[in-house]
């Protein structure tokens, strides 16, 4: 009897991610949603520029390659294409708060009735680890050698309270993977936000806190407490908006 | 008889993209072009189709992108400060092979410019859009017989190539109002094994992408893509000749400075000067065939268009040099006279080459 086995929302392509990194998780979380709800073959996902930029090999539905920040218009274009088919883009922080932000903030302005899955490690990760938008105050990165000054640097935007300030959105959620408990509840999220959109109820994000070993300098498991540590009194866990509690 | 209707320039161009089946419309507003949004607003509603006013150029033409992914035929429209926003996302399409339209209704520049009728996004139309080797095909409409004529070929070019397609138009094209009769609404489209509708778990995962790490890959895409664009250049050129047959000045112009040239012309022939002009309907592929013909009989060449003289070096490849090229062009919104036109043909001839 098999009793644990790879989502068959996901190919067999082995993924290039750093040891220790948690995009690993939050792909079979995705693709267990999708399982789940039997979406598979109406479900069109679309990979960012950043780390996950090859997502598109790594799920198992049709996928975009989008341009730097433009997942959320390219989202928009395919739903009202096909609205009968669940749309879905893979975002990180650089991408989706940095060159994005735009895109981001009018989508779900629009209310459009997509899924955003937004994993903020507070880092570009793909060049090398510069600072991004939703780095912490004094984190030191490639280009914030002295750690990130709100004088020169300003603060971080947290984008799910950022987000809850308009209208449409139907959901929004802050979950993190650095533990069982959390993994459970960032799963329960993401399935929720993907059935809200099979529901037509609209725009759904979920930010999920993630961790980033390498360009932060920890192992795996330092890195993991960090989060708890330093990420989560920046960006509490926590529903920012939920349409239908 | 199919009936004729009187339309302005932009909207003409909306009606016959409907007409080619396109039911999704992005766009951002922009002077002067402006009408095509606004008509494209009132009409989508009405056939089930969509019109969002997107929150930037880049915005609309990645939603573009979207939908062409899906393997629907989508445009978008703007003025040429819009366009060069759009570079970044036309550079993609290319990129991943996706047929789409983009309308440039061309002003002033650089810069912001002004916002009266120009020509001088030729290279930017011609010279391929974007970062990276690529092409879209560019049509040029001198009527808006044409407006409406072009934009319907220009989805079944991009379709068949699997390419972005420019319609280069200017501001007097866009504003103007001419009799036009509508084309037949397309019943025949391509079928698009590639696009991404969702697998129905019955084919492996289509991917709309331009990333290819690997530099051999990378490459034969690039070569693969430039046999294509041979085989548009050996078979899409399209233009127009005028008076070619005893022609010892060939006249080169396109869009509203054809039709300024073509007066010209009619008066120089008049005068005894014996001026034709070939019009280039298409500007990428550029009609080298017929210019490098007409070098062999005509003294000279004048090409005419409201840039520095962007076009002027095609027409100089075309004809190997080898005849005199001269310039008569104005620019930053300013457009020509006939006499301006008719002076620089007298000035050719005393030239002679």
């Amino acid at each position: 009897m098999v009793v644990f086995e790879k989502p068959k929302s996901l190919t067999d392509i082995p993924m290039h991610y750093c040891p220790g990194c948690t995009h690993g998780i939050i792909h079979r979380l995705v693709a267990e949603a999708i399982d789940t709800l039997g979406i598979e073959g109406k479900t069109i996902g679309i990979a960012p520029v950043g780390c996950s930029v090859m997502a598109y090999d790594y799920f198992a539905c049709d996928m975009i390659e989008a341009a730097h920040g433009r997942a959320p218009a390219i989202a928009t274009g395919v739903k009202r294409s096909l609205p009968e088919n669940i749309v879905f883009t893979y975002q990180g922080d650089g991408d989706l708060a940095s060159i994005g932000l735009c895109e981001t903030v009018s989508t779900a302005a629009r209310g459009e009735n997509i899924t955003i899955i937004f994993v903020n490690n507070a880092i570009y990760g793909m060049t090398g680890g510069q600072m991004a938008p939703t780095s912490l105050i004094g984190q030191v990165t490639q280009t914030s050698p002295y750690g990130r000054d709100p004088k020169t640097a300003g603060y971080p935007i947290q984008i799910c309270e950022l987000l809850a300030t308009l209208e449409a959105p139907a959901y929004l959620e802050r979950v993190t993977v650095n533990n069982v408990k959390n993994i459970r509840n960032a799963k329960k999220a993401i399935e929720k936000a993907f059935r809200y959109q099979l529901e037509g109820k609209g725009f759904s994000l979920i930010e999920v806190l993630s961790s980033c070993p390498t360009n932060w300098g920890m192992t795996p498991q330092k890195a993991l407490e960090w989060i708890d540590e330093k990420m989560i009194p920046q960006y509490p866990l926590g529903v920012f908006r939920d349409k239908e509690a | 008889m199919p009936e004729k209707v009187l339309m302005k320039g932009n909207e003409a161009i909306a009606e016959a993209a409907i007409l080619a089946g396109c039911r999704h419309y992005f766009g951002y507003p922009i002077t002067p072009q402006t009408e095509v949004a606004a008509y494209m607003s009132k009409r989508m509603p009405k056939i089930g189709g969509t019109f969002l006013q997107a929150e930037s150029e880049i915005a609309a033409i990645n939603m573009v992108y979207g939908v062409a992914s899906t393997g629907k035929r989508a445009m978008t429209s703007s003025s040429s400060p819009g366009i060069a926003l759009k570079c970044e996302g036309i550079s993609y399409l290319a990129g991943a092979d996706l047929p789409a339209l983009i309308v440039n209704v061309q002003r002033g520049g650089p810069g912001l410019g002004g916002i009266q009728p120009s020509q001088s996004d030729y290279f930017l139309a011609t010279r391929g859009p974007g970062h990276g080797d690529f092409h879209v095909l560019v049509l040029a409409p001198a009527s808006v017989q044409e407006m409406a004529d072009l934009t319907f070929k220009a989805f079944e070019l991009a379709d068949k190539y699997r390419m972005p397609a420019m319609l280069l138009a200017d501001g007097t094209m866009g504003q103007m109002m001419e009799p036009v009769v509508l084309p037949a609404p397309a019943e025949h489209f391509i079928e698009k094994p590639w696009a991404v509708t969702g697998t129905e778990c019955k084919r492996p995962h289509n991917i709309a992408n331009s990333l290819f790490l690997l530099p051999e890959v990378l490459e034969r895409m690039n070569f693969e893509r430039f046999e294509r664009y041979a085989r548009v250049e050996e078979e899409e050129p399209m233009w127009e000749s005028f008076l070619m047959e005893d022609a010892e000045i060939c006249l080169v112009s396109f869009g509203i400075t054809a039709r300024v040239s073509r007066n010209a012309i009619v008066q120089a022939r008049k005068e005894g000067l014996k001026a034709g002009m070939i019009r280039p309907k298409t500007l990428w592929p550029f009609p080298k065939k017929p210019l490098l013909e007409a070098a062999g009989k005509v003294k000279s060449f004048i090409s005419v268009e409201l840039s520095m003289g962007q076009m002027r070096e095609d027409v100089e490849l075309a004809v190997r040099c080898q005849k005199p090229v001269y310039l008569c062009n104005r620019t930053g919104g300013m457009i020509p006279t006939p006499e301006e036109v008719l002076q620089s043909i007298r000035k050719a001839n005393e030239e002679g080459g």
